[in-house]
């Protein structure tokens, strides 16, 4: 057990952590919460994933071959967690570095992989996920967006929820039924679905913060052709678990450290309303910090175990529901902590921090619910790792 | 960087899973704690001979000289194993000792010659050094732990308004037990009348001596609490798979599957937490004694519903005596209070961060 940073490893630090102190848009940390239009906003995020691609950084997890960085998973968390460290501001193509692009790299033709990848890592084609739907939630495998074979090409019917940046998507990764007459995991297809298509339709979706994060996509009569399928006919149920394994993954690095921020902040603001004399306050505060470090040791107990062997632990399955909880009861103790102040929101001239927190009440509560809900995260701690007969 | 533990350390956690297995199964833990003492010496000896009770001793005073990381690997095995007996209280002492400066029974203690305990509480059942009040040596200690089969007893008193350590032969003081819900490991009361003790350590000295033995024994203890939470929730989750009602195994139902999920969650939480803290205070990381504080709150307050999910899983069954879910119940609860608990634990970590941080950018009002 070594915890320390290797020599390599110290040297990707400071030449990540170099880059970002000369390059992050010193108007960032300002402009995150001023009021703008989502367009003028995603175009302002696009200009610096140019900036992060023209100087290497965009893609640190792909292989060199596909033009990443090849980084080693320890480099991937040191690059998030750095990310993190210096506010920069995310990139435009989250889904497309994140996601999007593994799979591609995991399950695409050459053909495909030429013609997609260059453009993920450039943010000059965004895109887009098409998995859930309004009665295909948890149950992700009851979709029921078909697409039918018409010659080469599949023409998809159906509709899709609960999508990230569709509205500026280029381009989709959707998941439809291509066989209905068998077992319901065995007749899914993933395709590659240009958003351009005549049929297609984009309608934003309000969300209880007031944003519209997510949209609703609508396919009429939309043609894909063959060519754009991911993996094989039939088999999409194994890519898009392998596409939801990445968003399981690394994800968490850059969480911790916001979430250690967010703590000093409340502490100072504790501080400033003459609350941390109050022992209870103090026991609140204590145990914050107490599950943000354990939420850190886990992360790190996780990543070093798939470094080390390939495959998460348990303490991997752990993560979700670690970081999603904790993040509800930690926004809750802010509220109390902050007293009337809390719930002022943007636009308050006497709210902290232009109304983050009580905008952040608000958006905790997705966290349970998006990416696997605990309660499907307990059902898979109870069946995958636990080893208790599935409940459904 | 690397979380896991190492091929050696591996190994260690390995030989110790097998000892006990063998020499220490849970029909053992059952006689033993019926004793007067919970004290079984022949289970000691063969301890001794694995050199289990000198891992963190130096090797040149007769120990192994290994670090935090592999003491906490071997108490996770004990923890799992319910091993009874006076372990920690013995580790107490030699912390205590060795951090005072001297070698005095070391040598000893690590060849399962000599046990030792410390004497800390006082009536008011405070953990923190400050609230040491007795004069040496002269008055009672409280909550002694395993002090009826200690030879060694370091005791913490106040010399001239100072706090201070001294040495005191067992068999000289007057030890009274307190019965406790842990079976496995006793509690007493010492009366000092006038007791003959030999000074170790005074003031500053005194006081990291101390709070270095209690960040030790702490981690230790929340690695044994780590494996009864391991050992808890595989019982549980044993049952489940087997236990049948409605026609099917009561681990089908979401009810029962999450209480399970829950009970992994906090166990390897609390793992991490531990760890983490283990290597923190063998590499004097910055922040180790928060890091001890932060294993102590989240495995106090793990180990308790760890507990109370376990009982409530196997329903009836776990609330007989015949079931062995409530000797690590009644551990967890010995476990959860010893060296402070969590509300003890927060308000440390409340001293030690955030009364370190100020109010400087807070803006707005």
């Amino acid at each position: 057990m070594d915890l320390n940073l290797t020599p390599q490893e110290l040297a990707f630090r400071d030449e990540v952590r170099a880059w970002f102190a000369a390059n992050v848009p010193k108007d960032w940390v300002r402009r995150r919460n001023a009021e703008e239009s989502m367009e003028a906003r995603f175009e302002y995020l696009r200009a610096w994933q140019r900036k992060m691609f023209d100087a290497g950084w965009a893609g640190v997890s792909w292989p060199r071959e596909y033009g990443g960085r090849g980084a080693s998973l320890m480099e991937q968390v040191i690059f998030i967690e750095e990310m993190a460290r210096a506010e920069a501001p995310p990139m435009a193509n989250v889904l497309g570095l994140g996601l999007i692009g593994p799979t591609i790299i995991a399950f695409g033709t050459d053909a495909q992989k030429t013609r997609f990848l260059p453009k993920i890592l450039s943010a000059e084609e965004i895109w887009c996920q098409g998995f859930s739907e309004p009665n295909a939630g948890s149950d992700l495998a009851a979709l029921g967006s078909e697409g039918k074979l018409d010659g080469d090409h599949f023409i998809v019917n159906g509709q899709k929820i609960w999508n990230s940046y569709g509205w500026a998507a280029d381009w989709c990764e959707l998941v439809v039924r291509t066989d209905p007459n068998v077992e319901k995991h065995k007749g899914l297809t993933v395709l590659l679905a240009d958003m351009k298509s005549p049929g297609v339709e984009v309608r934003p979706l309000k969300q209880m913060t007031g944003e519209s994060e997510f949209c609703e996509l609508f396919f009429r009569d939309v043609r894909v052709p063959v060519s754009n399928v991911i993996g094989k006919v039939n088999d999409g149920w194994r890519v898009a678990m392998g596409t939801l394994m990445h968003e399981r993954g690394t994800f968490g690095a850059g969480l911790q450290v916001n979430y250690r921020r967010n703590f000093n902040r409340l502490v100072e603001i504790a501080h400033h309303m003459k609350r941390t004399g109050d022992p209870l306050v103090r026991q609140k505060l204590a145990q914050a910090y107490t599950e943000i470090e354990v939420m850190r040791c886990n992360q790190m107990r996780a990543f070093s175990r798939i470094n080390e062997t390939g495959v998460p632990g348990p303490e991997g399955s752990i993560q979700k529901i670690f970081w999603s909880e904790l993040n509800q009861r930690f926004q809750q103790m802010a509220q109390e902590i902050m007293g009337p102040y809390g719930q002022l929101a943007h636009g308050s001239a006497d709210a902290f921090d232009e109304g983050q927190w009580a905008y952040g009440y608000l958006r905790s509560r997705g966290n349970t619910i998006e990416a696997g809900t605990s309660e499907i995260q307990r059902n898979i701690i109870g069946h995958f790792v636990l080893g208790l007969p599935k409940s459904y | 960087m690397n979380f896991g533990l190492s091929e050696s350390q591996q190994i260690l956690k390995n030989n110790a899973r097998k000892f006990f297995a063998a020499e220490c199964p849970v029909s053992e833990v059952r006689r033993i704690m019926e004793t007067e003492s919970a004290h079984d010496q022949k289970l000691w000896r063969s301890m001794a001979e694995q050199g289990f009770l000198g891992v963190v001793i130096p090797e040149d005073a007769g120990g192994m000289g290994l670090g935090m990381v592999e003491l906490a690997a071997l108490a996770e095995e004990m923890g799992r194993a319910l091993v009874p007996g006076p372990f920690l209280a013995t580790l107490l002492a030699s912390a205590a000792i060795e951090g005072a400066g001297t070698k005095k029974h070391l040598a000893e203690i690590a060849s399962g010659q000599c046990k030792g305990t410390l004497a800390l509480l006082e009536a008011g059942g405070s953990w923190s050094p400050d609230a040491v009040a007795m004069p040496a040596l002269e008055g009672e200690k409280m909550f002694v732990p395993d002090a009826g089969v200690a030879d060694v007893i370091v005791v913490a008193a106040r010399d001239r308004g100072e706090l201070a350590l001294y040495l005191v032969d067992g068999k000289s003081i007057e030890r009274t037990a307190m019965p406790a819900v842990d079976l496995t490991r006793r509690l007493y009361k010492l009366n000092f009348a006038k007791a003959q003790g030999e000074l170790l350590a005074r003031g500053d000295a005194a006081r990291n001596a101390l709070e270095r033995a209690l960040d030790i024994a702490t981690v230790a203890l929340c690695a044994e609490m780590t494996g009864g939470m391991q050992r808890t929730m595989e019982m549980a989750v044993e049952y489940a798979k087997t236990r049948k009602q409605f026609g099917k195994p009561i681990g089908q139902y979401q009810a029962v599957q999450h209480q399970c999920a829950d009970m992994l969650l906090w166990t390897e939480s609390s793992r991490s937490a531990t760890y983490y803290a283990a290597w923190a205070l063998d590499n004097n990381a910055p922040d180790a004694r928060a890091a001890v504080s932060v294993a102590k709150v989240y495995a106090s307050d793990s180990c308790r519903e760890v507990g109370n999910r376990g009982v409530q899983v196997q329903g009836g069954m776990g609330f007989t005596w015949e079931n062995d879910v409530h000797l690590y119940y009644r551990r967890a609860k010995a476990s959860e209070i010893a060296f402070g608990d969590a509300t003890f634990h927060r308000e440390r970590i409340a001293r030690l961060i955030i009364d370190r941080m100020n109010a400087r950018t807070a803006v707005g009002v």
